[in-house]
Formats: structure tokens, C-alpha cells, sequence
């Protein structure tokens, strides 16, 4: 498994990647995006040549395992602070457009 | 009139525990001096001009009444706009978080107060901590106190700018490639960068998960010595927090007995670095034979390789954890009309982030994305215990790394538009974190021959040993003995 060709991005699979990542970009910003992205895939394509054959993946620098806590009930956040960072409130709740039924 | 004040932490706690100032002068004082230099640099976005004073005249009442403040009695402090205050707002440098109050500060504020600190404000820094300027800030770029021509650094440029325009004697800052060391080398002041888990991260807010890390910003290396004793240690909130006892901070001056001091090679490539930094990493290195160290040559072939290694790492977990900011519970929401919840997210999202910020997401999105999972994340992964095991084996032969924290002095505003070449400004100190071991920097002195901007030097040692770092950290600092006064003349 290798990256892509050259690692040379087509605008096509930018404009995936920005579907995917819920980013919204105009014709020029794909433009951009896509040359830059692949100048940075070329400089991270050096991965390839290093020997990783049987290498563990570290994905967190110290060992930890699920640490447990007590099951006591502390103090929940305060509801009205929450809901003042709410960008539109109808009484107690956060207003959003449909859910079901839409475009997506 | 009011001027800089480049007194330390310790200086001003204890003219405050012996009544010969009150925590209430020094703190109207700070808030002063913040509102006259504050326009030259952008360091700071907000103070929390009330709260502050409260808490002082509270530091002084307590004293009057002959309790013990803490160990930071009275000290301002200055807070990274990534790490949650209930005062103020906590916004990331981003247009994302504008407004947002947090309902919870974090655990390092916390104890911060509890010994005594007193939050004066919030400083600037790049959007979502993601850049080595401090440029992508929504809230304009911070400019380095020595050259207003000049970057700081970044992530933390706001807090690395603060402590050296002489404005606050300490802040904090988070580090995940190096966003505490480089603007404090490029500032001329001390960055510390704790090892992985030894300072909580709640309240923190999250870039990359598995390499983020809260440290100080000082003038001195005993100042951070103290503050790091004060905000390190196991928090039940954040289960990544370590649980082994705090770093001793007794600091004597003097190179710890049988000192072994490895010199990467890979720090020194000719030309990499500018020759005033060469030079002063070459003085540092006599200093120190001098004091009696042993001076060992180290290998670490892995150096340029982090770099890429870093760059899809960090995007990666910065991906997954910005994945929050969706513009329905809180922070930006589009007002333009969205037909359904998906095109809310994503114009949320693109009018919130900035550009930096996208190209990250987009980075990480495209490294975890299917098909090029294991050609990208998954064998990043795998280098990455190699780094950790370059690492190991260094330390099997030395006891602390020495290197420059930045290959450059500050360089010019706009002066790295390619965002490739701005990423190769972390090329030393990327792998720290990415190894989690601990890593400081401490001025050394001016490229005075050209530009008259500091220069850092980066040494690095093994997890939870911050007490041989600050000890040789502290013993070259008096050996060196910078003036970080100068940045006045």
C-alpha cells in the first residue's frame, strides 16, 4: 500500500477529502489546498524508504492502561453557562435545522 | 510613568511576602504596564482587569492576617488562549471560539491560584495553537519584543512576547511540536516543555492528543523550576496525567556531579543552522567541559525524518479532535441559510477555521482517510517508536541533549508564506514530543553581529528526569548569564 501516484493530489480527491472532513472550499481555495497539500505529501513521502519491518505502532508515548475512577457523582456543569455558548436557544434547548430528510 | 519590570517570580513573591509591596500595586502596576507596551507586540488579547485585582488585594488580606499565600504569592500570570479560564474567554486565536465563555477552567489554572498566582490575562496565539509565528491568530499576529519586524515564535508567541516585552514574569503555553520552545528561544526567554503526562491537560484545549503538553514561559530557569512544581502531578480529570511525585526543584547553580552531555550531530549539519547560533551552541558546549561535563557525540539518524513523521501524526489527531467544532453546541454557526445539519457543519466550519487550521484537518483527514491509512498513519506510527527508540539509546550514553532550539533567529512577518518551510522551524523539537520526554530552552544570547535577536538553546532529557534538565538548564543559564533586559536598549 502506497500513497498516491508522485504524491500528486488531483483537485478531485481534495474536494473529498474536504466532503469528509465537513470543510465547505470555493474553486480558488481547492486550488490552493491541492497544491499545497501535495508539496507537504511529497516531504512526508521519505516514510516510505525507512525500514519498518516488524515495528510496533506507537500511537502514545507512555504506556497506560484505562485507568478507573471511583463511581461518585460530582458536580454536573452549570446548564445556563453551557447553553450561553449555544449559538441559537429555543428555551432550554439548542436549536438546529433538520436532521432527517435533507440533501446530505 | 510606568516601565518594564523584568524582576523574576521569585523576586516579586517575596517582596510581596515582606510586606515591602502589596500584591494590589504589583497587580494595578502589571495591568498598567499591559495597557501601554501591550499595542507593540499584540502578546495579550484580553486582561482580567477586575478578577486580578480582587485576587490581589485577597493575596494581600491573607498576608495581613499572617497566612502563607503560597509560593507564587502576588505572581501575574499570563494565560495561553488555548488553556480555559473562567475569566475572559477562551477563543484559540480562532474565529471558531469567539466569545466563548468556558464553564470550567482548567486543572493548571487551578493550581496556579491555589499557589498564590494570580491569571492577569490571556495571550495571543496561532489559531488553534497550529503554526511557528503566531501569524494564523484571528486576533492579528503577535510581534516579537525585540524586533517588531519579527515573529515570536508560535504556537505560544503571545506568552514567549509577554514574559520578554517585560510585561508579566511568567506564563503558560502548550507544546505539541514545539510551540513553547522555539517562541521562547526566538523571545529570548525560558520554555519549559514537561515530559508527556507530567502536567494535566484538562481545560487544555485538545490539538494532538497524544503529544500536547502545558509548561511556562519565565525569565529564569528556577522560575520555571517552581511553577512546574506547582502544576505538575496526577489529576483525576485527566487520565493521562502520571502519577510520579513532582520534579525537585532545589537548584544549587552547579552541573550535577559526573554530567554526560551528548551533542546530536544531526543538530549540527553545515549550513543548517545560522552561524550565530553555530557559535553559541560551540559556547555552550565549552561552558560546559569547562564546569567538568563529558561531552558525547550522539547519533540520531531519525532527526529529519520526524519532521514528516510529526506532520501526519499531529494533523491526524488534530482531524478527530476538531471535529467538534461543528457550530451546534457552541462556538461559530454559519448564518447563512442551511438547508440541513451537514451543510451547517461545513459552513460553520469553513467561515470558523482559518486557513492553516483547514490545511491541517484536510492533512489529517486525507492520512486516516481509507486506502491510505497504513501507507501514511499507520507507518508514522511505527517511525515514531523508532524516534522513541533513538531516543533510548541516546540516553543509554548521556544524560541530557544538547542542540539549538531553532536552526534561525526571528524571522520577518509574511516571511514564510510556503507552509512547508514554516513547518521545518520545528525540526528539533518535534521529536521530543513525539518521544514524550522533557525539553527546555534558554536564551544564550544575540545574533548581535547582524540583527541583535536572541538565540535559544535546546537541551533535552529523558521522561519525568526534569530534575537533571532544570539542573544543567539552571547551572548554564549562570554560566551564560544572559540580560534579558537588553530587549529595552
Amino acid at each position: 500500500m502506497t500513497g498516491p501516484k508522485n504524491n500528486q493530489l488531483s483537485i478531485q480527491e481534495v474536494e473529498k477529502v474536504a466532503k469528509l472532513a465537513r470543510l465547505k472550499l470555493d474553486e480558488i481555495e481547492l486550488e490552493l489546498y491541492t497544491g499545497q497539500l501535495s508539496s507537504i505529501l511529497e516531504h512526508i513521502a521519505r516514510l516510505e524508504k525507512l525500514d519498518i519491518e516488524g515495528v510496533e505502532p506507537m500511537a502514545h508515548p507512555i504506556p497506560l492502561n484505562n485507568r478507573l475512577d471511583e463511581d461518585v457523582p460530582g458536580d454536573p456543569m452549570p446548564v445556563d453557562a453551557l447553553l450561553d455558548n449555544a449559538p441559537e436557544v429555543v428555551e432550554q434547548f439548542i436549536s438546529v435545522p433538520k436532521v432527517l430528510g435533507g440533501d446530505s | 510613568m510606568t516601565s518594564r519590570d523584568f524582576r523574576s517570580c521569585l523576586e516579586i513573591r517575596d517582596e510581596i511576602r515582606a510586606g515591602r509591596i502589596s500584591a494590589e500595586s504589583i497587580m494595578r502596576e502589571t495591568l498598567e504596564r499591559i495597557r501601554v507596551f501591550n499595542p507593540e507586540t499584540n502578546a495579550f488579547r484580553e486582561t482580567f482587569d477586575d478578577e486580578a485585582m480582587d485576587a490581589a488585594r485577597n493575596i494581600d488580606e491573607r498576608l495581613a492576617r499572617g497566612e502563607d499565600p503560597g509560593p507564587l504569592a502576588g505572581v501575574p500570570v499570563g494565560i495561553k488562549d488555548n488553556i480555559a479560564t473562567t475569566e475572559g474567554t477562551t477563543t484559540c486565536g480562532s474565529k471558531m471560539l469567539e466569545g466563548y465563555r468556558s464553564p470550567y477552567e482548567a486543572t493548571v489554572v487551578t493550581r496556579l491560584r491555589e499557589a498564590g498566582a494570580i491569571p492577569v490575562g490571556r495571550t495571543n496565539c496561532d489559531e488553534f495553537a497550529m503554526g511557528s509565528s503566531s501569524e494564523t491568530c484571528a486576533h492579528g499576529p503577535v510581534r516579537n519584543p525585540w524586533n517588531t519586524d519579527r515573529v515570536p515564535g508560535g504556537s505560544s508567541g503571545g506568552s514567549s512576547a509577554a514574559v520578554s516585552a517585560g510585561l508579566v514574569p511568567a506564563t503558560l503555553g502548550s507544546d505539541t511540536g514545539g510551540s513553547i520552545r522555539q517562541p521562547a528561544a526566538l523571545c529570548g526567554c525560558v520554555g519549559l516543555k514537561p515530559t508527556y503526562g507530567r502536567v494535566s491537560r484538562y481545560g487544555l484545549v485538545a490539538f494532538g492528543s497524544s503529544l500536547d503538553q502545558i509548561g511556562p514561559f519565565t525569565r529564569t530557569v528556577q522560575d520555571a523550576a517552581i511553577i512546574l512544581d506547582v502544576i505538575s502531578g496526577v489529576d483525576e480529570r485527566d487520565s493521562t496525567s502520571a502519577p510520579q511525585p513532582a520534579a525537585d526543584v532545589t537548584l544549587g547553580g552547579s552541573l550535577p556531579e559526573g554530567l554526560r552531555v551528548g551533542i546530536p550531530r544531526q543538530y549540527r549539519e553545515p549550513g543548517a543552522n545560522e552561524p550565530a547560533v553555530e557559535r553559541d551552541v560551540e559556547r555552550a558546549i565549552e561552558l560546559l567541559r569547562d564546569a567538568g561535563a563529558e561531552i558525547v557525540d550522539i547519533d540520531l539518524p531519525l532527526t529529519e525524518t520526524g519532521l514528516s513523521t510529526y506532520y501526519v501524526i499531529a494533523p491526524a489527531e488534530a482531524s478527530s479532535n476538531l471535529a467538534r467544532y461543528d457550530g451546534i453546541r457552541y462556538g461559530h454557526r454559519s448564518s447563512e441559510p442551511s438547508g440541513s445539519v451537514d451543510e451547517l457543519y461545513a459552513r460553520s466550519r469553513s467561515e470558523g477555521f482559518g486557513p492553516e487550521v483547514q490545511r491541517r484537518i484536510m492533512l489529517g483527514t486525507y492520512v486516516l482517510s481509507s486506502g491510505y491509512y497504513d501507507a501514511y498513519y499507520l507507518r508514522a506510527l511505527k517511525v515514531r517508536r523508532l524516534i522513541k527508540s533513538e531516543f533510548d539509546e541516546a540516553f543509554e550514553s548521556c544524560d541530557v541533549l544538547l542542540g539549538p532550539t531553532s536552526p534561525s533567529t526571528a524571522f520577518e512577518l509574511g516571511g514564510k508564506p510556503d507552509p512547508m518551510a514554516m513547518y521545518l522551524c520545528d525540526i528539533y523539537t518535534v521529536n521530543n514530543n513525539m518521544a514524550g520526554i522533557c525539553g527546555i530552552s534558554i536564551p544564550s544570547g544575540t545574533d548581535e553581529e547582524k540583527r541583535g535577536l536572541p538565540i535559544g538553546l535546546h537541551l533535552q532529557a529523558q521522561a519525568f528526569d526534569e530534575k537533571t534538565l532544570l539542573q544543567v538548564a539552571d547551572a548554564l543559564e549562570r554560566m551564560i548569564g544572559f540580560d534579558c533586559s537588553s530587549v529595552d536598549d
